[in-house]
């Protein structure tokens, strides 16, 4: 289990490899990345200002990480966010989660997204013609946790 | 106490953080005092349903209590992901 929050862009492959390296136990690793869109509501991006609360969003996600695997039979997860300023197209973040067998990795990956948009402090503000504008959340994230209860 | 803004609440108040001298006993009495204080603070918080709360970092709501508390950040809900 580890979270890292970083400027830099990451590797997937590479943090796939790293989360299985000199196992034989994991039958199962799944993986979601989220990348910066060049349109949103119909409007043109040109980049992304991410925004987090240093201290805040290692603990939040720290702790998301902890309940996922006291859910389901997790043997190694890694969480990877960025912030700055992003292009369309580049890497945002990147959840992986290891398991023997593939469903507790689908869902422990999909609750660990889910928790992750509503509970981790992450500010987007999109760069557009009309100048910077801060996303609003969503409903539909929100609602998304019912599930999870 | 340490007070910080984040996102657009940090641009409407014009500062990521300060220290507050504060009696207030909860965190909307705290946004009262901040409020009173001047307009752009009176504009940062002007709707509270879209202003969030974190109390030594971690999600808090509006009734509470400030007892023991270090650090307060306010900011609009979260978008990362």
């Amino acid at each position: 289990m580890s979270v890292s929050v970083q400027l830099e862009d990451f590797d997937v492959g590479a943090e796939i490899t790293a989360l299985s390296a000199g196992r034989t136990d994991i039958g199962a690793v799944v993986t979601f990345t989220g990348l910066v869109r060049s349109t949103a509501g119909g409007q043109d991006i040109s980049d992304m200002e991410l925004e987090h609360y240093p201290g805040m969003t290692e603990k939040s996600l720290a702790k998301i990480e902890a309940e996922a695997s006291t859910r389901w039979s997790l043997q190694a997860s890694r969480i990877i966010h960025r912030y700055g300023k992003l292009l369309p197209g580049a890497k945002i973040v990147m959840v992986a989660t290891a398991s023997p067998h593939r469903g507790d990795a689908f869902e422990s990956a999909e609750f660990i997204m889910d928790y992750l948009k509503s509970r981790a402090p992450f500010w987007k503000k999109e760069g557009t013609a009309g100048g910077g504008k801060w996303v609003d959340a969503r409903d539909a994230d929100e609602e998304a946790l019912d599930r999870w209860d | 106490m340490k007070v910080l803004y984040f996102a657009w609440v940090r641009e409407r108040i014009g500062l990521p953080r300060e220290d507050i001298e504060t009696n207030a006993a909860t965190v909307a009495e705290l946004v009262t005092e901040l409020r009173a204080r001047e307009e752009r603070y009176d504009l940062a918080f002007s709707d509270m349903d879209v202003v969030r709360v974190a109390l030594d970092q971690e999600l808090s709501e509006l009734g509470a209590s400030l007892v023991g508390v270090r650090e307060v950040a306010f900011f609009p809900p979260v978008t990362g992901g």
